[in-house]
């Protein structure tokens, strides 16, 4: 939960550096990006062209996806070259935050 | 020791902020402000006062140099009238915003247009609800104690927020009068040195000032603004009992002449309060009573205090030196804020108001006699005939 204004320093300062990470910008998402682990090929596109540094890398793998900045802008979907990631509707995941990979989605995104 | 001087109302405001002595001053001229920056910029040059003098290309640059300065950790003034606020606007709401103490002389200008360089009061009252804080002076000496107060209010901790020092252009700004200069060492004792909440400049403590600010925090930071002006009525009395007890004048929320048992009573603020007072001693010789409230402090407007004030009045008449077009009747902004205050603090009394001196239009003392004489009319018949009265235009 966001701090009230009481507890806020005032004038809009800020007083810390980086904290620009707070910042859930998840909340803005409309569509969430679901992975195919079983196409995709860990060839990282995905993670070079997202705007937010919201692809999830683990030992050379794409493990998934940071739902706590993710804008579901959908770049992601748009630029895999095998088209793992499909964009679902947000509503429909009931204001869950926890990603979810799909093994066999029904052939990726359009 | 204090010392008397012939100053007209620009050069008692240098005057105060040579003996303040700010770190920053970035002004623009115009009439009829230029006299005060025009004045201060020559004891800069003389090596009278520390300030960094900026000089830029607008009002509006002027208003955002301040900020930055401010946002440094420095103490900072300016001064404006009419167009030079009305180009500021954009940055008045950001220095109050970014909760900035600056402290502006307005000398109280019309806007254009037709082009007008004299008196009234539509410049400041176009930016009422920008978050600063608004103080009236009647006279050269008012604006002069008011200057070195504003500071002090400015940069209290429980505010922080911008203050407008508001007098009469060419009334107060031009004419000569008798001000009494306080010691320069008193005065430096009583503005004390300016203690920054965060500096920009402060290494040690990085900050942001001025960040995106979404749906999320922005009404946060509103409510903030809010607080710190329910804050400021306390604040600026606290300064002036201070102020009374170390140079010996009282200044309150707003000041009365002979309201106590008045049957009716002018609000009118400035130096039009000055013109009113000797009408209300002719007319108290005739043995009517009549009185004066002159407001000090617009922004935070005291509305319980001014209520009660004037609670035992029959018949209240604002002067606004102003319209609000297209507000209620098309009056003026005291005359609204001051009819709502009265409803809501629980008076019935009948209020009028009175259009006058836009532009610059003289006001005479028969004129004031005549609203005198229309509200005792009112108080006997119990009829209001016109809500507003445009007081001295052709017909």
């Amino acid at each position: 939960m966001a701090k009230g204004w009481k507890d806020l320093p005032i004038g809009g300062m800020i007083l810390e550096a980086g904290n620009s990470a707070d910042y859930n910008t998840g909340a803005w998402r409309a569509f969430r990006p679901v992975r195919d682990v079983n196409l995709c090929t860990n060839c990282m596109f995905c993670w070079v062209f997202c705007p937010d540094s919201s692809i999830r890398v683990k030992d050379d793998k794409m493990v998934g996806f940071d739902l706590f900045h993710c804008k579901g802008c959908g770049i992601c979907a748009n630029i895999c070259p095998v088209k793992c990631i499909e964009m679902q509707e947000e509503s429909k995941f009931g204001g869950v935050a926890e990603e979810k990979d799909e093994p066999g989605l029904k052939g990726g995104a359009k | 020791m204090s010392e008397f001087k012939a100053l007209d109302g620009t050069g008692a405001v240098a005057e105060a902020m040579r003996q303040i002595n700010p770190d920053v001053v970035a002004a623009y001229p115009i009439t009829p402000q230029t006299a005060v920056v025009q004045t201060f910029s020559e004891f800069v040059a003389d090596g009278l006062v520390d300030t960094e003098f900026i000089t830029v290309e607008s009002e509006h640059s002027a208003m955002s140099a301040c900020v930055g300065a401010s946002a440094a950790g420095a103490r900072v003034m300016t001064a404006t009238s009419s167009a030079g606020l009305a180009f500021m606007w954009e940055i008045l709401y950001v220095a109050a915003s970014n909760r900035l103490p600056i402290v502006m002389t307005n000398v109280n200008r019309a806007l254009s247009a037709p082009i007008n360089i004299h008196c009234d009061h539509s410049d400041s009252m176009g930016a009422r609800d920008a978050g600063w804080i608004h103080l009236f002076c009647e006279n050269a000496q008012e604006a002069y104690d008011t200057l070195i107060q504003a500071v002090r209010i400015a940069e209290h901790p429980d505010l922080f927020l911008p203050v407008m020092v508001l007098f009469d252009g060419f009334i107060t700004s031009h004419a000569e009068e008798r001000v009494e200069l306080f010691d320069e060492a008193d005065v430096k004792a009583f503005v004390g040195e300016y203690k920054p909440r965060q500096s920009l400049l402060d290494l040690a403590n990085p900050v942001t000032y001025g960040p995106l600010d979404f749906t999320d925090y922005y009404f946060e930071h509103k409510r903030q603004q809010v607080e710190a002006m329910r804050h400021a009525p306390k604040v600026i009395l606290e300064v002036a009992e201070e102020f009374a007890k170390k140079f010996g004048k009282k200044y309150g929320l707003f000041e009365t002449y002979r309201l106590d048992d008045a049957e009716v009573a002018i609000v009118v603020p400035s130096s039009t309060a000055g013109t009113t007072r000797p009408v209300v001693d002719k007319l108290r010789a005739e043995g009517l009573k009549v009185g004066l409230l002159k407001p000090r402090v617009f922004r935070p407007f005291p509305a319980k205090e001014m209520t009660d004030a004037l609670r035992h009045v029959k018949v209240v008449g604002v002067m606004d030196r102003s319209v609000s077009f297209g507000a209620m009747d098309n009056t003026g902004p005291l005359f609204l804020e001051l009819a709502a205050a009265m409803k809501i603090h629980g008076t019935a009394s009948p209020i009028v108001d009175f259009v006058f001196g836009l532009g610059g239009r003289d006001i005479m003392p028969t004129q004031i006699e005549g609203v005198f004489r229309d509200l005792l009319q009112i108080a006997k018949t119990g009829q209001v005939k016109e809500l507003v009265t445009y007081l001295g235009v052709r017909e």
